[in-house]
């Protein structure tokens, strides 16, 4: 039985083929999917915040793109991923409410997804697809038996990346 | 200061609604002047819980609503995100451009500043009992629209809090229209240092 397995916010789920991982109602926070095609196995996380070093306390590591991403990895590589089979495919990182002077907290969704970006560089996972900015919401999902991350949006209709 | 929150006392828990009360109060009678019907509230809900979990208030991440996001500025800062269902979206503004029930089907550039406008003027009025209640001057920024997933919404006020902790103290009210299927949350959510200011002011400081 293929299952969906609910990603909230702030948190990460691996699985394996044939289920599907989801993550509903993205704005700036950025949702990344980790997949290795031939184990099929992979991951999607749902980070809030690029950066656990900023922050006061770290109590949920899921919640920082920098913290996540390492765990997700190695959850992965746990399940029978191969880490020089993996790719990377993200969404996210919009800007949903534009107020004139944009104030640096706003910006969240820009600093989500670079921070992503670099962490993902870092990691040597190569970055397959993204769909990311804009100002409008998304909802991610990945199959994990035909390797697919599907972005759906109210406003700009559905694609597969 | 930031996980104080998850040691607030039933007492703290209570002056806090009672802070929520006043202030819906006094919004749900401003909205029920202009769209000139009765409006029924309920008793706001002061509630601590995992940011993941904020969305399940409005009934999951992906519901589409329209919100009205206002910065709280003064002593005490915070956000306020007044969140109505869609289709209560389109009635609220046929009643305020004085169109038939079920007319409207999009929003116009119009619409949404009308829309904006109900959301300044629910922050103002709630504001306004506010101060008057705590001393303290609390302004509303200007406000912004979304229409959009509740979730996406959400993060944006989630998201400031996430930065210094893994839970949202969210001061909520839902207001309805008996006759016209108006529905609506307002959300209050204190700056994370906010709170003890709050709780300072209405004199239940531990």
């Amino acid at each position: 039985m293929a299952e969906l397995i609910k990603v909230g916010m702030a948190d990460y789920k691996v699985g394996s083929s044939p289920d599907t991982l989801i993550s509903y109602g993205l704005g700036s926070c950025v949702g990344i999917a980790l997949f290795d095609p031939i184990a099929k196995v992979g991951g999607l996380s749902h980070i809030m915040l690029p950066d656990s070093s900023s922050a006061r306390l770290v109590e949920n590591p899921a919640k920082f793109a920098d913290s996540a991403i390492p765990l997700m990895l190695n959850d992965i590589l746990r399940l029978g991923g191969n880490k020089t089979r993996l790719w990377a495919k993200i969404a996210g990182g919009a800007q949903m409410f534009t107020f004139a002077n944009t104030m640096e907290i706003m910006r969240i969704g820009d600093r989500n997804t670079d921070a992503v970006i670099s962490i993902l560089r870092e990691l040597n996972i190569p970055l397959l697809g993204r769909d990311t900015g804009g100002n409008y919401g998304r909802t991610v999902e990945l199959k994990l038996d035909i390797g697919i991350f599907r972005v759906k949006t109210i406003a700009k209709g559905e694609k597969d990346l | 200061m930031c996980e104080d929150i998850l040691n607030l006392s039933a007492m703290q828990l209570d002056a806090l609604r009672e802070v929520g009360n006043i202030g819906a109060g006094n919004a749900a009678t401003a909205l029920s002047q202009i769209i000139n019907h009765k409006i029924d509230m309920t008793v706001p809900r002061v509630a601590i819980l995992p940011l993941g979990d904020v969305p399940d208030v409005v009934g999951g991440a992906e519901v589409m609503v329209a919100g009205v996001y206002l910065k709280v500025y003064g002593l005490a800062p915070g956000s306020i995100l007044f969140l109505l269902p869609y289709d209560s979206a389109f009635y609220l503004v046929d009643m305020l451009m004085g169109r038939k029930h079920g007319e409207t089907k999009t929003l116009s550039a119009m619409d949404e500043s009308a829309l904006m406008e109900i959301g300044n003027i629910l922050a103002g009025s709630y504001l306004n009992a506010l101060c008057h209640f705590t001393h303290m001057t609390l302004l509303p920024s200007i406000p912004a629209l979304a229409v959009d997933m509740a979730g996406a919404l959400l993060s944006v006020m989630l998201i400031q809090l996430g930065q210094v902790g893994d839970h949202a103290l969210v001061i909520e009210t839902e207001f309805s229209t008996e006759s016209s299927g108006v529905k609506g949350h307002f959300f209050l959510v204190p700056d994370p240092g906010s709170l003890g200011t709050i709780l300072t002011a209405i004199g239940v400081r531990s």
